[in-house]
């Protein structure tokens, strides 16, 4: 990727980079020139991977202290909190973990669609995003059924039921999925080993991100290609590292403040009452960062049709790079979209809020709007977009702005044909 | 250019074939061990003292990991079911097949859409009200009003003697 040959100073350095190139990894990694104008959007990638790491390294210790068996797995929580030393922080960090995990990767996905950053060359980066993200839903669904609480066990019962909704073999692939004829202890182990499983194909993924990312380089808030390296580049190492750190301690404030004060305010007090599978709890809600998926799923009277408009409504994302047909990458320039995209902000707020509330009256109504609208926006806005909207005027450069005031004939009249594409 | 299949060809396909059969025969038991186990099947039937169960009450019993209601009905409740006309019902079933004796309703307590434990004698028909998604069940377990797909599922059960019920 880089153009330049590395070679390592020292002797045994150089031996060692002739035999396993490990070296030279390094030097990309910090050399790798990255655009000067990221801003602090940006920074949610390196916080992912803190919260990824944070999220197996906990997990690891409660899995020392967890058993997997259905008449014990919500004894051995509470043992968790009260007899192992320091057992209640590990495992509220673990548990916020997924809460804090979850709300920078709506900011990383929601950085994505602001900037455009999934269009061409990005579209792989993507959608192995998109895959991460399935893959950590399902993580974290698997994960909240451990506890072996009220809400475990009937989120378990809701989410395999899911799969009842295929015609013919749905039944038999919902009693092959719980290995009995209900949610039982088989359930639990083999949910426990995938928990295990799901962050280490995360972990390969996100090398996968990272490599793809790595070819066409970084995206930024102009959305322009630029030369690398060049006046527009810095290297990754200081000038990236230490504003990822930066943010990153902001970041862990909200964090602390979660898992200190308050640890407890994203979960459902129904969890800490020991699964009972004759009774279902009055109000069953999965956690936060799956309400709008699930007020989709809620919004649709038909079973098997509701589970389809809630798949959808995930890997419509796949097919994002396709779908907005506009050639300009930052919403920066494209004054229509930059509305479109606020609108979609609110209408998935608006259904994560209706996606807590009860399926009735006027909320079973906003519900229904919201999801009509979240399919409209990517199959009707996106595409239309590109045709008709007239997009501001995009620099040639991040440093033309600032510092190449010069009218330079030929780079106004590149400018304004862009403008027309 | 003719094609034409060589001894080669037949070689590699012969030996894709067997390929595929043995990775099969491989996976199958990778998949088939989630697949209920025999101590899950062996606890596949149950049986019920239903003596104490007075009219208008409802016991619920484990089977199978899932919540059977065996209902003894008021004769209010069976002639509100039988009066139900078959175009009315999103899955039309009649409550003599659903309940031999017209008396004892025994059901699966499973609401069909996802799965959770509707609410006795709750919602619009004075039946079963599931609290997860707003189905409403009649007195006869039929589904009339939500999401729930079809009735609440009747197992196989028998009559041992007057005040014994086997499920299963």
């Amino acid at each position: 990727m880089s153009e330049h040959e590395y070679t390592p100073k020292s002797k045994v350095g150089k031996w060692f980079n002739d035999r396993l190139p490990l070296l030279t990894l390094a030097n990309h990694l910090t050399d790798y020139p990255t655009p000067k104008n990221l801003n602090y959007w940006w920074t949610f990638g390196g916080i992912l991977t803190f919260c990824l790491i944070t999220q197996i390294v906990t997990g690891l210790v409660l899995a020392m202290h967890y058993i997997a068996h259905a008449d014990m797995a919500f004894q051995s929580v509470e043992h968790i909190m009260r007899d192992v030393n320091y057992g209640w922080l590990i495992r509220y960090i673990h548990a916020n973990g997924a809460s804090m995990f979850f709300l920078a990767v709506y900011i990383h996905i929601f950085r994505s669609l602001f900037y455009g950053s999934y269009k061409s060359p990005r579209e792989v980066i993507w959608i192995i995003g998109i895959i991460i993200y399935l893959l950590m839903m399902a993580a974290a669904f698997l994960g909240y059924v451990l506890p072996w609480g009220q809400m475990s066990f009937w989120g378990a019962t809701v989410i395999t039921n899911l799969f009842s909704a295929i015609p013919l073999v749905g039944e038999g692939i919902v009693t092959w999925l719980w290995g009995g004829y209900s949610v039982d202890n088989p359930t639990l182990t083999r949910f426990f080993t995938l928990h295990y499983l799901i962050p280490f194909l995360i972990l390969g993924l996100v090398v996968l991100h990272i490599w793809a990312l790595h070819v066409p380089g970084n995206n930024n808030p102009i959305g322009i290609d630029i030369k690398k390296p060049s006046k527009d580049t810095v290297p990754f190492h200081p000038y990236i590292v230490i504003k990822d750190g930066f943010a990153l301690l902001m970041f862990m404030i909200v964090f602390a403040f979660f898992v200190f004060y308050t640890p407890n305010i994203l979960g459902h007090a129904d969890n800490y009452i020991e699964a009972n599978p004759l009774v279902t709890p009055a109000h069953i809600v999965p956690e936060w960062y799956l309400l709008p998926f699930y007020a989709i799923l809620r919004s649709v009277p038909d079973k098997l049709l509701g589970v389809i408009a809630m798949l959808s409504a995930i890997l419509i994302l796949a097919a994002l790079p396709w779908l907005d047909t506009s050639k300009i990458r930052s919403a920066v320039f494209r004054p229509l979209y930059k509305q479109f995209y606020w609108i979609l902000v609110a209408d998935v707020l608006i259904l994560g809020y209706v996606g807590a509330m009860p399926a009735e009256g006027l909320y079973l109504l906003i519900a229904r709007i919201a999801t009509a609208y979240y399919f409209l926006h990517f199959l009707v806005v996106l595409p239309v977009l590109g045709f008709k909207e007239r997009t501001t005027p995009v620099p040639l450069s991040i440093t033309e702005p600032i510092l190449g005031g010069s009218p330079n004939l030929a780079t106004v009249k590149k400018k304004d044909s862009f403008k027309d594409q | 250019m003719e094609k034409k299949t060589k001894r080669r060809d037949f070689l590699f396909t012969a030996t894709y074939a067997v390929g595929a059969v043995g990775a099969g025969a491989v996976i199958w038991p990778m998949i088939d061990q989630m697949n209920p186990d025999a101590s899950v099947k062996a606890l596949a039937s149950t049986e019920v003292d239903v003596s104490a169960v007075n009219p208008g009450k409802t016991i619920t019993v484990l089977w199978r990991g899932k919540p059977v209601f065996i209902r003894r009905r008021t004769p209010e409740e069976i002639a509100e079911a039988k009066s139900v006309k078959l175009e009315d019902l999103k899955h039309p079933e009649k409550d003599e097949d659903r309940a031999k004796n017209p008396e004892w309703l025994v059901m699966l307590g499973v609401c069909t859409h996802l799965g959770c434990v509707p609410l006795d004698q709750k919602g619009d028909y004075n039946g079963w009200f599931c609290p997860c998604h707003g189905s409403h069940y009649d007195t006869s377990g039929r589904i009339r009003k939500g999401p729930a797909p079809t009735n609440m599922e009747i197992p196989e059960y028998k009559f041992v003697d007057a005040n014994t019920i086997k499920i299963g």
